[in-house]
This record gives C-alpha cells, sequence and structure tokens, in this order.
C-alpha cells in the first residue's frame, strides 16, 4: 500500500545526480570568484598606477587606518552622518505630525514638500559651502536637506493610515491630545516611520558623502584627491571600502530596527 | 473629478510657493539682507540665464552632459535588461543574485565616484562610467520586479502549450513586465543625470555640473545661479518627458 502511494507520488525535488549549491553559497561562490578574476587581473593586465588588487587594498589598510588625519576625517564623517541623520529624524518626525494632523496643512503644505523634493538638490551644493562654509556645518546641512525628505512624507504618508474610527473612539473616551497620539497615531505610523528611518539614513549618506567629497580642502575629499593624484590605488580603495563599510554597517543598524519594529505587520516583508 | 481639482489646487499652491519665494529673494536682495555671493540679484540672475541660453553658451556644455547620459543610459539599459531577464526568469538566480543586487545598490554609490575618477581620468569616460553605473540598479531590480509580478497561471498555461522559451518571453514575460520595467528605464535614467552632474561637479573638466563648480570657486554667484536654475529646468522637464512616455506603457485605467 505504502509502496503504491510512493511510486505514485512524483518527487520533482530530488535530482540526486545533479550538483546543487544553495543560492546563498552561489552568492558566496560569485563574489569570491569576482575577486580572484580581480586578483589575477591586478597582478597581470592592469595598470598598477589606476587599479590595486584586493591583496594590495587590504595590505595598504593599516596604513591608511594608521594615518591619524585620515583616522579623524573618518571619523568627521561618522558624526557627521549621525548628526545629519538625527536631526533630520526628529525634524521630519516633528514636521510629518505636525502636517499629518491638519487638513488644511496636509493639502496646502504637501505639495510645497514634493516640489522642494522634486528639485535635484546635487546642483545646490556650492550654495551650502558658501553659507556654511567647508567645516562640518555645511556636510551636516546638505545630509539634513537629503535626509529630512523622505522621513517627513513617510510619517504624513503614515498617518493617513490611521483609522477615523479608533481616533474617534479615543476622543470619546476622553483621551487627551497628547494621549492619542502617543496611544494610537505613533503605533500605527511605526511601520512607515521605520521604512522611513531606512530612506533617510540612505539619503542622509548621499548627502554627506557628497558635501565630503566635493569639498576637497579637507576631510575624505582631500585625501582622495591627495590618493589619485599621487597614483596610489591601494590607499584609495581602502579608504574608499573603509566608508562603504561605514555605510553598509548604518544602513544595515537601520534595517534590523525596522524589521524589530514592524514585525507585528504583515506588509513587510 | 475630485482628483483633477485636487491637482489643480495643489498645483496653485505650487506656483504661488514659487511666485512668493521670487519676490522674497528679490527684496532680500534689492534690500541687501543678504550677501549677494550667497544670494545674488535676481535680475542678474535672470539677465545671465538669457545671456546663455541666448548667445548658446550653455549649448556646448549641455552637449557633452547629454552625450555622457545618452552612452551611459544605452549602457545601462543594455546590462541592466540583460542581467535583469537572466537573474528574474530563473528562481534560483533570482534567490542567488537579486539580494546581492540590492545590497551594493543600498551602498551610496557615490563613495565610488574617486575609483571611477582614478580609473577614467577626469573626462568623460569617468562620467559615462559613473553614470551607467548608477543607472545599471534600478533598471536591473525593476526588471527582476516585474518579471516577478508576472502571473504564474499564465506561464504554466504557455508552457501546457508548448509555447517555446522564445514566444513565452515575447508574449508573456515581456507584456507582463513591461510596466514595471519602464519605470525602472525611467528611474535609471534620471538616476544616471543626476549622478553624471554630481560627478562633473565633483570633477570634471567639461559640462553643466563642473561649470556650476568652477562658477562657485569663482564666486561668480548670477552665472552659478543662472546654471543651476539652468539644470533645475533640465531635471524638470526630463522626469515630466520620461514621466509621460511611462504612462503610455502603462495598463489602461492605472495612469497617474
Amino acid at each position: 500500500m505504502s509502496d503504491v502511494l510512493n511510486t505514485a507520488v512524483p518527487v520533482p525535488a530530488s535530482k540526486p545526480a545533479r550538483f546543487t549549491m544553495s543560492p546563498g553559497a552561489a552568492r558566496i561562490a560569485f563574489i569570491l570568484a569576482v575577486l580572484i578574476v580581480w586578483e589575477v587581473l591586478g597582478h597581470t593586465v592592469l595598470n598598477a598606477n589606476f587599479i590595486s588588487p584586493p591583496s594590495v587594498i587590504l595590505g595598504s589598510l593599516p596604513r591608511v587606518l594608521g594615518n591619524p588625519q585620515i583616522l579623524k576625517a573618518l571619523w568627521d564623517t561618522l558624526y557627521e552622518l549621525i548628526v545629519a541623520f538625527v536631526i533630520s529624524v526628529v525634524a521630519g518626525v516633528l514636521v510629518g505630525i505636525a502636517i499629518g494632523a491638519n487638513r488644511i496643512a496636509l493639502k496646502s503644505v504637501v505639495p510645497m514638500i514634493l516640489l522642494a523634493y522634486s528639485i535635484p538638490q546635487i546642483t545646490i551644493l556650492p550654495i551650502f559651502t558658501l553659507v556654511f562654509g567647508i567645516g562640518p556645518a555645511s556636510k551636516i546641512a546638505f545630509g539634513v536637506s537629503h535626509g529630512i525628505f523622505p522621513i517627513a512624507l513617510n510619517v504624513i504618508a503614515g498617518m493617513q493610515t490611521v483609522e477615523r474610527t479608533h481616533l474617534t473612539f479615543a476622543r470619546s473616551l476622553g483621551a487627551s491630545r497628547l494621549q492619542v497620539l502617543r496611544r494610537v497615531i505613533l503605533p500605527h505610523i511605526t511601520p512607515s516611520l521605520f521604512s522611513g528611518l531606512r530612506l533617510t539614513m540612505s539619503a542622509t549618506l548621499l548627502g554627506v558623502v557628497l558635501a565630503e567629497l566635493y569639498i576637497s580642502t579637507g576631510g575624505i575629499g582631500y585625501y582622495t584627491r591627495l590618493f589619485s593624484d599621487s597614483f596610489d590605488p591601494g590607499a584609495m580603495f581602502a579608504l574608499v571600502s573603509v566608508l562603504g563599510l561605514m555605510a553598509v554597517v548604518l544602513n544595515e543598524i537601520v534595517r534590523r530596527a525596522e524589521r524589530r519594529a514592524s514585525f507585528w505587520t504583515t506588509q513587510n516583508r | 473629478m475630485t482628483g483633477i481639482r485636487l491637482g489643480l489646487s495643489s498645483r496653485l499652491i505650487q506656483l504661488t510657493t514659487v511666485l512668493a519665494l521670487l519676490f522674497l529673494w528679490y527684496l532680500a536682495t534689492t534690500n541687501r539682507w543678504v550677501n549677494p555671493v550667497i544670494l545674488p540679484r535676481l535680475d542678474l540672475v535672470w539677465r545671465d540665464l538669457v545671456a546663455l541660453v541666448g548667445t548658446g553658451a550653455v549649448y556646448q556644455h549641455l552637449a557633452v552632459t547629454a552625450f555622457e547620459l545618452a552612452v551611459a543610459f544605452a549602457i545601462a539599459a543594455v546590462l541592466g535588461l540583460a542581467v535583469g531577464f537572466w537573474v528574474g526568469t530563473s528562481r534560483y538566480a533570482s534567490l542567488a543574485f537579486e539580494p546581492l543586487i540590492a545590497g551594493i545598490y543600498a551602498v551610496p554609490l557615490i563613495i565610488f565616484l574617486p575609483l571611477f575618477i582614478l580609473f577614467f581620468g577626469l573626462g568623460v569616460q569617468s562620467k559615462i562610467a559613473f553614470g551607467a553605473s548608477y543607472a545599471f540598479f534600478p533598471i536591473a531590480l525593476n526588471t527582476i520586479g516585474g518579471i516577478s509580478q508576472v502571473d504564474q497561471r499564465y506561464l504554466t498555461l504557455a508552457r501546457s502549450m508548448k509555447a517555446s522559451q522564445w514566444l513565452i518571453f515575447r508574449r508573456v514575460l515581456l507584456p507582463g513586465a513591461l510596466p514595471v520595467i519602464v519605470t525602472g528605464l525611467r528611474v535609471g535614467c534620471i538616476t544616471g543625470f543626476l549622478s553624471i552632474i554630481g560627478g562633473e561637479m565633483l570633477a570634471g573638466l567639461q559640462g553643466l555640473g563642473s561649470q556650476i563648480s568652477r562658477l562657485s570657486e569663482a564666486m561668480n554667484s548670477s552665472q552659478m545661479f543662472a546654471y543651476i536654475v539652468f539644470v533645475i529646468a533640465l531635471a524638470l522637464v526630463l522626469n515630466f518627458v520620461l514621466s509621460a512616455i511611462e504612462n503610455r506603457f502603462k495598463p489602461v485605467g492605472e495612469v497617474a
């Protein structure tokens, strides 16, 4: 009886003759293959003045991170990123709640925000350096000008999903405005708030790094120019890798927080 | 009906905002409330803008930027569609490579601009390569996403009628995924344009972006603002035209 069942049901999953990797393993194998090809090409075909193989980049890492001034430039960038992110989030959430809670403000201000958001901000970067100078202030300001839009727009959008009946219910129970905000609105906007945080993080990264690279008299921008002028691709790749790692770690922190905060919603994957 | 009225009123609000800001700009500069280097007089900016467009001084830079964008977009579209179709049509490849592509795109690629400059130089090649790599990701990711949302029943149906791979691609996958793919192409083109302007501003010899940063270094604010206004107007026009094209590919009833 059981034999009949076993033979009658085809089992498509079992293909014992073929070797298959899990998708994750294939991904890692692909990355390793790219690194190996890069390493081989780096020692043979590619000009060492312009591009370095991974081993040389790794070897340059202690030299780059050992330089206290480069280390300071990297810390400064991290500091600017965090400050710009915090300012964007605080200001964006406040603006978003203020606008989202008011129907007239919603209809009148949102078009202006969308208009401002549609302007390619990279073009006005020189104005930021004219106004805020070449120190951290201009980089933070440019980061905020990128970061504030996604969070504000997401909070506004999130507040539109708050169910009217919940609001009416809370008010009929005599909840104060603060209580309504704390107990009804904030839990409701949590998912869109956190996806806004993720977008704001990548926007802030873009703004701060743009300003850092634009200002070549100090900070990261100075060293990238120095390394490219002195044909030192190993140091350049090492510096850029550290920046990239910083971006990955910051993105990952926000992404994890998002997943944690909105685990109970089904719309998130 | 209400949608149209809403759209009209928000356009009106935007127009009023722009006019109010221009008026404020005019007041602040003619009364010298702000340093003219930071905010030049409105009439001087207008004069320089008219001169730029009128004498054709802007066109040689526009030509460079447009050439860079055209080549970068062509490269990104070919590679993005090819990779997107290859990854999207295989379940295994999309499990293995979609997270990789999305993960790389989550890193702001602007970080790698110095490497592009080092490798390709200050000329048009580095802008093309940088713009193409920025535009590649939305195109590839949208192609993968577009294919994945094609109704599986259509595929099963086509296969059960012994449709060839090519026929399935031509008659099922492509029409089903096209609206999402076209969105990816639009986003890729806009992103490519902005990253090319950014690349020119940070390190460039020719093109609209390099003019902005050169004029800024020369403290020639009114001409710099004229270029900024020109580039912003260009971006808005590009966005408008591409959105209009995109809407033609949307199924009836979904036009935004």
